[in-house]
């Protein structure tokens, strides 16, 4: 089916644009941009006026299958998705068991196929039940349809197998994922040292734990000229590091979740364990650098790091609860804070949400342009609600923003040209 | 003038209701040192102490005091009970809000889990230690314990030396005595100090002498051995030539500056045996009868505001 998107301000990242104007899709691609009248047999959408970009690429979401279904399953993960605007979901691999073999692999492909109405591709983990100690098949993984290699928060300690692993992967040009933390010194923590968690007694690590684990990663990369991904970057500390290396040529690109771009370590308030994430929240100074370096293009990728927990996890004392948040349904409303606070302009938004994991990864995804996939998000940026954290899709709802004001509200969501969401 | 439900932390009290709490328990420190120590400001009320971490000398202590209150008391020792099997914190926290108590006194090995149980309950919470956040009590009876001795608890200088990083006692003295004006200083190994808590307007020092200069309280803290997972000193001989508070230290402050320590001690590890001894200088033992006064005092107050509360509450009803 024909759709012809009338009167839309159209985003563009590639070409840092924002323009008034029709949108036609069909047969599952942009077909036209700035087309004047709707083609014949055409379905019209009249959009009011409202944003039109290209699609949000979740990079980092963790969902449930196998192993944690009453926390989140493809469906439920795939209609979040597609409230929030998010067409597609690039899942981690920590899940029980783990994603660490083209059986589980396949099995997890399939059931995202049929259950989710949303884009749904995996990463895999790099060493095997990510332990640290062997590597995947990565070959055979690869083959299986795996997009990126990682073992999520769990950091591998030796550097001989992690440097093997990483000679590997790049033979297969695979690229890998890093979380960027040294083990030792962030072992057992749940908050960022200083005058905050002092104050609530809470155990924490030094902001520079993030650099030394960057730093020893860097190093490897160097040593096997591996392709390579910084999860989340959260410290102003970290900053320079990153940017040496990709003035030194390094294939490195980095993330960071949207989380730590809104939120500092004093909203974790009165124990408040919904505010309890991996890496934890950090300082307002360093929220800011990481805006900036966003805005610079120096932090590549926002992501939402969607982590579902149900409630008995996170009623639980700070220290033994379930660390992380979800968020597909609300990292573009939380995005747009950014943007309403005038750090980032919606082209420069929508850059780190879709078009840089798009290049990264390989897809064709993430660009507003004639032939790209139509996997479109249609949204009024300034619509204001209060969040419910009750109305969210996801089947955990362990929200930071729940009762917090936000604005932004997406009112259609497409997918290969078909509406998948529609307010 | 205390309005407060729950007794969480000194950070929620302002110098106001620390005055009063003090005022109160004067009162009840001469009720103690009578034959008949008995009140009945606690008559007719239930009052559970829910210790999820031993406590020999604290949970005595709030069972003397509730009990010289005319209150029902209870001790559950949690620490080898149905939380081992696998029930959480809020599960065993509803169990017993059923049972109707009116007073629960609580102490947790997590900073923040009293105040987390605190919310799920509809009775008073008395926070008897959580993690390494707050206890209060022990503050305020350490400020009773300097008021008498000094006779004010304003525009000291009070050093608090030992292993600040693993103490509560340290961070809710910190609060209070920040709030009452004082001049504080934190005496530790650097591995020991907690990172940022210059920031609360203290001074920090790591050498003993120098930051003992000049003070009227020394407040020792215990070397909490037992929280410690490797390596923050070198042995406890080093630790106690370093920090350990012995007479020669002790003359770098004022000549009648008083030594406390919240119990239990390590002789020999932060202090000297014949110096805690000392009854010209040591106010432990003081210490110990204060807390008791002050458990009963909080109580007291924590009672009122209930039994006003509830009042409030079936007037609604009434009307």
């Amino acid at each position: 089916m024909t759709l012809f998107l009338e009167n839309a301000r159209i985003i563009d990242p590639e070409g840092d644009t924002i323009t008034t104007g029709n949108v036609i899709l069909d047969a599952g691609v942009i077909a036209a941009i700035g087309a004047a009248s709707a083609p014949k047999d055409a379905q019209v959408i009249d959009c009011g006026g409202a944003c039109l970009a290209p699609g949000i690429i979740d990079w980092g979401v963790k969902i449930g299958e196998p192993g944690e279904r009453h926390q989140e399953s493809f469906r439920s993960a795939g209609l979040a998705a597609a409230a929030g605007g998010v067409t597609t979901i690039i899942a981690r691999p920590d899940t029980s068991p783990a994603i660490d073999t083209p059986e589980v692999l396949e099995f997890v492909t399939r059931r995202a196929a049929e259950a989710s109405p949303v884009r749904i591709r995996h990463m895999a983990a790099l060493t095997k039940g990510r332990d640290g100690r062997e590597m995947t098949e990565i070959g055979f993984l690869l083959d299986a349809g795996a997009i990126a290699f990682t073992d999520a928060a769990r950091v591998c300690t030796d550097p001989k197998v992690l440097s093997r692993a990483l000679t590997y992967a790049r033979s297969l040009g695979a690229l890998v994922i890093g979380h960027p933390q040294d083990p030792g010194l962030s072992k057992g923590a749940s908050a960022t040292s200083g005058k905050f968690a002092s104050l609530r007694g809470l155990p924490a690590v030094h902001p520079m734990a993030e650099r030394i684990g960057l730093d020893r990663d860097l190093g490897l990369i160097e040593m096997t000229g591996v392709r390579y991904h910084a999860d989340q970057i959260t410290t102003a500390r970290s900053l320079p590091a990153l940017e040496r290396a990709k003035a030194n040529g390094l294939d490195v690109t980095a993330g960071v979740s949207i989380h730590h771009l809104t939120l500092n370590e004093f909203d974790v308030g009165d124990y408040r364990t919904f505010f309890k994430l991996t890496p934890p929240l950090r300082s307002e100074d360093d929220r800011l650098a990481i805006i900036e370096a966003v805005a610079s293009g120096l932090i590549d990728v926002i992501g939402s790091f969607h982590t579902p927990a149900d409630e008995e996890s996170k009623r639980l004392p700070f220290e033994d609860a379930a660390s992380g948040a979800v968020g597909l349904q609300t990292l573009l409303p939380a995005a747009l804070r950014l943007a309403h606070a005038g750090q980032l302009t919606l082209p420069q938004l929508f850059r780190a949400l879709a078009l840089n994991p798009a290049r990264r990864l390989g897809l064709p995804q993430g660009r507003m342009a004639e032939g790209a996939p139509a996997d479109l998000v249609l949204f009024n940026p300034d619509t204001p609600f209060v969040l419910d954290r009750f109305t969210l899709q996801s089947k955990s709802k362990n929200t930071p923003f729940d009762g917090t004001r936000m604005e932004g509200k997406v009112l259609a969501t497409f997918v290969a040209g078909h509406q998948v969401y529609g307010a | 003038m205390f309005r407060a439900r729950h007794l969480l932390g000194i950070e929620h009290l302002s110098p106001q209701e620390i005055l009063a709490i003090l005022d109160l328990a004067d009162r009840y420190v001469d009720l103690n040192r009578r034959t008949v120590k008995q009140s009945d400001a606690l008559a007719g009320m239930t009052q559970i102490n829910m210790f999820f971490e031993n406590s020999t000398r604290t949970q005595a202590s709030f069972e003397l005091a509730g009990k010289r209150l005319g209150a029902d008391v209870m001790n559950m020792s949690v620490a080898q009970s149905s939380v081992k099997k696998g029930e959480t914190l809020i599960d065993t926290a509803m169990t017993l809000n059923a049972m109707h108590p009116d007073l629960l006194v609580v102490r947790h090995g997590s900073s923040g889990a009293v105040n987390l149980l605190a919310s799920k309950v509809n009775c008073a919470v008395l926070n008897a230690g959580d993690g390494r956040h707050e206890h209060p009590t022990q503050a305020l009876l350490d400020a009773l314990t300097i008021r008498r001795a000094k006779g004010r608890i304003q525009r000291l200088t009070v050093a608090i030396c030992g292993d600040i990083a693993h103490s509560r006692v340290a961070r809710s003295n910190l609060i209070l005595l920040g709030k009452m004006e004082n001049r504080i200083r934190l005496i530790a190994p650097p591995t020991l100090m907690p990172a940022g808590v210059g920031d609360f307007g203290c001074e920090l020092f790591d050498d003993m002498r120098k930051g003992l200069e000049g003070t009227d309280v020394v407040m020792m803290l215990r070397l909490q051995r037992e929280r410690m997972d490797g390596g923050f000193i070198p042995s406890e001989r080093e630790y106690y030539h370093r920090y350990g508070l012995d007479a020669e230290k002790l003359s770098a402050a004022k000549p009648d500056a008083i030594v406390m320590h919240p119990g239990p001690m390590n002789r020999g590890v932060e202090i000297d045996g014949e110096l805690a001894d000392d009854i010209n200088r040591s106010v432990i033992q003081e210490q110990v009868e204060m807390g008791v006064a002050v458990r009963m005092a909080c109580m007291d107050l924590l009672a009122r505001n209930l039994r006003a509360d509830r009042g409030a509450k079936a007037a609604e009803v009434m009307a």
